[in-house]
């Protein structure tokens, strides 16, 4: 965290000036609160807690591949459309938390076309449906 | 004279059916919020807010609407915690321990229309309360300087953090990074900072972007670690009937309750969960040996939860007067009124008491739908419960996701929320409070503005910021609420040993 907050306060400097400076600048805040977290990183240091218990690998690697899910998620769902990324993507979520290929992909499904249906009718959102090419 | 004129004024605007249907609406999501296992009121209000923008609703219907999720979440939070012994969302703790042994008794009715009538007691003096109060402490507020508005700021991150951690270090580090998040953007004179170049930055991060992130999606990474191990063992739910006779008993120790809870929202920081705590605390000693507290007796579970359901009308008292969140799903709220360009403190009664008086006024309203719904139509929401995570995770996921998605259009914010979402698993691992960081993101800019203000004013004298009473107390109390939590701790360990 030290280094962190040593970077951060490398960053501020880089601030440029405004044209009309007021007495404390936009430099000071980020000043203050760099030290207040090299403060709190050196109690914490001098004062550490019992290790966090971390999860076991099989675990993190579960977290892991949701978070991959996510960003490819993210990165599909303007290139293609609600329905298919939202598919896949709640299938595999879904897969991890009960892993029954069947219900997962019908989870999936399910839950695509369940959500759309209420986000474009119900409430009215534009969502993309497919990729915009098919249209 | 003039508190009838507002609330005529605020009935006016709730009597609609427009907000009418959202307070309703509101209601129903907000119980089911609260009752699903995971999802409390500060994940449920957060997921709904891009959405309900995207809705296109005006402020006050929007602000009707999560508030009345609030509320919903906060009665819907002991349905779970009495059936299945999980609380549904924090501060339904307290209300397992005599809640479930109530339920294994065979007497999960009787808990949960008493919790439900306990809820309705506690959240409608303290609506109540909210409407004494606030005026009175808004008028207060209006003497405020840049220099009392730096120390409150303090106050609330010093209450708010030592609550919200064992570590104090931990939690100002807390506030320190949402702080150093909100410098991220353009400041208050047009600089660019840390934007290293990237558009995306220059207007800053959207907080919702973040609580959707530190909250929510979290809360996902969470279960997936968890999951199995929670074993949910329901209890059935036989006939639902009002025992009247136990609701009578326990009438003071509601009425009790409610005040507690009330006193301990309405300070910044402490929140529904010190609410029920300390409301199950006080009337465990009252009742003494006699009251087999935590064998399951009607007083244990109306208690609690009259003491939070208090506590969550008391926290809008700060939020709403002087743009301090009182506990983390007050500040999820703050972040919408900033999100909808209202800047709540004193001047929101003067200007726009529409907004203000409309929803207290729809407070009440919501209310009476809530007791209604949670004691005569408790098993729907039982029925709901039953929904197997394998489809309720995926499905938050996706309504995060596509709620930040129609704010913004942006697929760059759907990589910064997932970012949040592993920031915050990772905090939470650590025992580093997430709700201190998203305090930090919604006030840093309010705060250096407000300090850069006073620094403007003195001419750089440092010692301005110390040179009114008021602010000299905000000052004190600031101190004191980050340093009494470690001497109180020993006290505040207790629930955790009760419960085991």
């Amino acid at each position: 965290m030290i280094v962190v907050a040593l970077g951060y306060i490398l960053s501020a400097t880089t601030i440029q000036t405004p044209l009309f400076p007021d007495p404390m600048g936009p430099k000071m805040f980020p000043y203050m609160i760099a030290a207040g977290v090299i403060l709190c990183a050196i109690v914490m240091i001098l004062r550490p807690d019992p290790e966090a218990d971390w999860p076991p690998v099989q675990a993190v690697m579960t977290i892991g591949l949701a978070v991959v899910v996510m960003i490819g998620y993210a990165m599909a769902l303007k290139p293609l459309g609600f329905l298919i990324p939202t598919a896949i993507a709640a299938g595999i979520l879904s897969y991890q938390l009960s892993p029954r290929p069947l219900v997962a992909a019908a989870a999936g499904i399910g839950l695509s076309v369940g959500l759309f249906v209420l986000f474009r009718y119900a409430l009215d959102l534009g969502l993309q449906p497919f990729p915009k090419d098919w249209m | 004279m003039d508190l009838l004129n507002n609330l005529a004024l605020g009935f006016s605007v709730a009597l609609s059916f427009n907000t009418l249907f959202l307070a309703v609406a509101g209601c129903f999501l907000g119980t089911i919020i609260g009752a699903l296992p995971g999802l409390g009121p500060s994940n449920g209000v957060a997921i709904l807010i891009p959405i309900s923008f995207s809705l296109g609703l005006d402020a006050t219907s929007a602000l009707v609407l999560m508030t009345s999720v609030y509320y919903g979440a906060m009665y819907g939070g002991r349905i779970s915690s009495i059936l299945l012994n999980i609380p549904g969302d924090e501060p339904a703790l307290m209300t397992t321990l005599d809640g479930y042994p109530m339920a294994k008794a065979g007497r999960a009715g009787d808990a949960l229309v008493i919790s439900g009538v306990a809820s309705f007691v506690g959240a409608f003096l303290a609506t109540i309360g909210l409407m004494l109060l606030a005026p009175y402490l808004a008028r207060i507020a209006f003497q405020f300087g840049p220099a009392e508005y730096f120390a409150l700021y303090l106050l609330a991150f010093a209450t708010l953090g030592g609550m919200a951690s064992n570590n104090q270090a931990k939690a100002a580090m807390a506030a320190c990074i949402g702080l150093g998040i909100a410098m991220i953007g353009q400041d208050g004179s047009g600089v660019p900072r840390f934007t290293h170049g990237n558009l995306h930055l220059l207007d800053g991060i959207d907080f919702l972007v973040a609580i959707v992130g530190l909250f929510a999606i979290s809360e996902v990474f969470v279960f997936l670690e968890t999951q199995g191990k929670e074993s949910s063992i329901g209890v059935k739910l036989g006939k639902v009937t009002v025992p009247v006779r136990d609701i009578i008993a326990s009438g003071w120790t509601m009425l009790r309750a409610s005040l507690v809870g009330f006193v301990a929202g309405v300070l910044p920081g402490a929140g529904a969960s010190l609410g029920s705590f300390l409301a199950y605390m006080s009337e465990k000693n009252i009742a003494g040996e006699k009251g087999k507290f935590g064998t399951g007796v009607p007083r244990g579970v109306a208690a609690p939860e009259a003491g939070n359901n208090a506590a969550a009308g008391g926290a809008l008292v700060p939020m709403l007067t002087l743009g301090v969140p009182g506990s983390g799903t007050t500040a999820v709220l703050l972040a919408l009124l900033m999100t909808l360009n209202i800047t709540p403190g004193p001047t929101l009664f003067t200007d726009k008491p529409e907004v203000v008086w409309g929803l207290i006024a729809t407070l009440l309203i919501a209310n009476f739908v809530l007791l209604a719904m949670n004691v005569p139509m408790v098993k729907i929401f039982v029925r709901i419960l039953m929904v197997p995570p394998a489809i309720l995770l995926p499905g938050v996921t996706m309504i995060s996701f596509v709620g930040i998605f129609s704010l913004s259009g942006s697929d760059f914010d759907l990589l910064l929320m997932t970012a949040f979402g592993v920031l915050g698993w990772v905090l939470r691992k650590m025992d580093v409070p997430t709700v201190p960081i998203i305090l930090g993101i919604l006030l840093g800019g309010n705060m250096e503005d407000n300090l850069r203000r006073a620094m403007t004013l003195s001419d750089g004298d440092i010692m301005f910021l110390w040179s009114s009473p008021i602010a000299i107390g905000l000052w004190a109390f600031a101190i004191a609420g980050f340093v009494a939590p470690m001497f109180l701790r020993n006290l505040l360990k207790k629930p955790q040993a009760v419960a085991d």
